[in-house]
């Protein structure tokens, strides 16, 4: 504490209020470097010019954005159009990430009522067995699952075996691989904030509606869905941002034809070849994006806060 | 009494959960229009009879049936009976009309007819201008009216309340305490409180079914609970009372005569037919008199006063050493006794009765 604070005058809380700043700034100086400075740097790379071995020319330049944006032909000479591509890229990462969230909210909801509604001891065990696959490494996880779901792995050898199919399902390579990689990577995302806003839910709520005439289901929707919104709300975006910036899963179980964001920006930062004004330049919009996507979040629960 | 008059009837009523009884076989009827408590202790069974009424448990053996239709299996929102929960178990994302009009539009009543007779509710128990607000941004006590107009919306056959009154502070509890009784009276509907607070019960009951370890002790007005309880449990537990083991001489009927520590014979009223023995005789605090020691029914010393404001309670001692409570009114014509001092004590006759164990 500092010096000449007075004790014992108004409440505590008084004494720190003239020390705010100075006992915040840890906290200010952890966000300054870890946060901001990157986001600045990211920025301030996406407008600088491409240096063709990777790096940077610190020449002020659009041509990142441009390229993302604008088709001007192969040597830069034709009228501009819309370029296609890399907005075709976003929307299916977007939907991919969508898709994963919904799967993982479907699964990880009941999954966390389970686990909610047990006793408080085997509660735990419960949250532990859903954090163990944490343990492993995303890489080495995601690698995994590439042979268990490949032609020749333990999935279709087992299902011919049984004679459930007659040739490998092709399960590699496709939306529902990386759907899957997806789902199995951030599942634990979604389940415990939902299992947190569901363990401080108060059953009695499902009694009086139950008293009240209200049958399981018209519970559910009514009393248990609105006020276990903000957990839910927070497992979706803690499931849908990674997965709109995952880069592991659609590159080694989606293979070419499901390439995402993710692996589009880690592309023109690897090794010699890469764009790095472009990939600063996609990281930002994807900010944006998620920015965007946030906000109007942020805007509807202030809302239903005043109603 | 006609069946019909009868609001709810349980009968022989059993649950088990797992090894644990909580209710051994419960039979009582509650009347229309009637303020019907369940008292005792926590752990009785008061809760879980009030639970398996409104359907929330099941029960292992037996039948309870309302107005004559049984109930038995039906989930609870198939019954026509609503409940006013021990925290009120308030919707905290709906306003307080939305939660009062939630149990009409389950109904299926039209939104413009609920959301008129929610109005009317809560103009009930004065909470109109209070229902847009949500009901985090109310008083303790106006949540608990919330949760009466919520549960008195939808026109219940019988209103359940678990202890409504025990989450309020001392001061607005006691006035609440009137306001349920002229409102049960205003909507002439059958309530069943549960409560472990005698004083409670005593005063806003018609009739009180004072319950122990899954058993009901007795069924009867507040005045027959506390002026003739059938046992000790009843006696003891309703009220303050001195329990006198004492030798029974004789029992005729009603009446036992019995011999008081000391040796002075006494003629009172007895609760059961009991064998002659040794039994316990209540005597209230209040109802026994100070006399000059000598020929009174007992002598005493006194060891302790206790200030109460309306009363003085004092501790004295019997001569085998039995510690009895006396209650003198305090004014300025009592005279209070020292510590020390031997005096006699006068039983009120037909005040003091012979209980079974």
């Amino acid at each position: 504490m500092a010096a000449g604070a007075p004790m014992g005058a108004g409440t505590s809380s008084h004494i720190y209020e003239g020390n705010a700043p100075r006992l915040m700034a840890p906290s200010w100086i952890f966000i300054g470097f870890f946060l901001l400075a990157p986001v600045i740097m990211m920025a301030v790379y996406s407008f600088l010019t491409k240096e063709f071995r990777g790096g940077v020319i610190w020449e002020f330049s659009l041509a990142a954005y441009d390229q993302f944006f604008f088709d001007r032909g192969l040597f830069g000479d034709e009228p501009p159009s819309i370029e296609w591509t890399y907005i075709g890229i976003f929307w299916r990462s977007i939907w991919q990430a969508g898709l994963a969230t919904f799967v993982c909210l479907l699964i990880g909801f009941p999954t966390a009522w389970f686990i909610a509604t047990r006793d408080p001891q085997s509660r735990s065990i419960w949250l532990f067995l859903v954090t163990i696959p944490y343990w492993v490494n995303l890489l080495i996880r995601t690698v995994s699952m590439k042979f268990l779901i490949r032609d020749t792995g333990p999935l279709n050898e087992f299902l011919l075996q049984v004679g459930v199919i007659g040739e490998p399902l092709g399960l590699i390579n496709t939306n529902f691989a990386v759907q899957l990689g997806l789902f199995y990577s951030y599942l634990p995302f979604m389940v415990l904030p939902i299992y947190a806003a569901v363990e401080r839910y108060d059953f009695a709520l499902s009694e009086a509606a139950a008293d009240l005439y209200s049958g399981a289901w018209t519970t559910l929707r009514l009393i248990i869905l609105p006020v276990v919104k903000p957990g839910i709300i927070a497992g979706c975006i803690l499931v849908f941002v990674p997965s709109l910036g995952a880069f592991l899963a659609p590159d080694l179980l989606g293979g070419a034809k499901t390439f995402m964001i993710g692996s589009l920006i880690e592309e023109q930062f690897k090794g010699n070849a890469g764009n790095w004004p472009f990939g600063a330049a996609a990281s930002m919009i994807l900010l944006t994006i998620v920015l965007c996507i946030l906000l109007v979040y942020a805007r509807n629960q202030n809302k239903t806060e005043i109603r | 009494m006609a069946s019909q008059d009868i609001a709810v009837s349980v009968d022989q009523v059993v649950k088990h959960y797992g090894n644990f009884t909580a209710l051994h076989g419960v039979s009582l009827d509650i009347r229309e229009s009637e303020f019907f408590t369940l008292l005792g202790p926590s752990g009785c069974g008061k809760t879980t009879l009030l639970r398996a009424i409104a359907g929330f448990e099941s029960v292992s053996e037996g039948h309870i049936l309302l107005k004559g239709e049984d109930l038995t299996g039906l989930p609870p929102h198939q019954r026509p009976v609503n409940t006013v929960f021990q925290q009120y178990a308030l919707f905290p994302h709906m306003t307080v009309l939305e939660n009062v009009m939630f149990g009409l539009l389950r109904k299926g009543w039209s939104k413009v007819e609920a959301v008129r007779r929610g109005q009317d509710v809560l103009d009930l128990v004065q909470l109109a201008e209070f229902a847009k607000r949500k009901p985090t941004q109310l008083s303790g006590g106006q949540q608990q009216r919330v949760a009466l107009a919520r549960a008195l919306a939808p026109r219940p056959e019988v209103l359940l309340l678990d202890e409504p009154l025990s989450a309020l502070d001392l001061k607005l509890r006691q006035s609440v305490r009137s306001e349920l009784k002229a409102l049960q009276r205003e909507t002439g509907i059958a309530f069943i409180f549960v409560t472990h607070d005698q004083e409670e019960a005593l005063t806003m009951s018609d009739r009180i079914a004072v319950m122990s370890n899954g058993r009901v002790q007795q069924i009867g007005s507040p005045k027959e609970i506390y002026e003739a309880p059938v046992n000790r449990f009843v006696a003891d537990f309703v009220g303050e009372t001195n329990l006198l083991d004492v030798e029974i001489a004789s029992i005729d009927g009603g009446t036992a005569s019995v011999v008081l520590p000391g040796g002075t014979p006494f003629t009172c009223p007895a609760a059961t037919v009991l064998d002659p023995g040794r039994g316990h005789l209540s005597a209230r605090p209040e109802r026994i008199r100070i006399t000059a020691p000598g020929d009174a029914h007992l002598d005493a010393v006194v060891t302790g006063h206790t200030y109460l404001g309306t009363d003085i309670q004092l501790q004295v001692r019997l001569s085998d050493g039995e510690v009895m409570s006396v209650r003198l009114q305090n004014s300025e014509t009592t005279s209070v006794p020292e510590v020390g001092q031997t005096i006699g004590l006068q039983l009120e006759e037909g005040a003091a009765r012979l209980l079974a164990d």
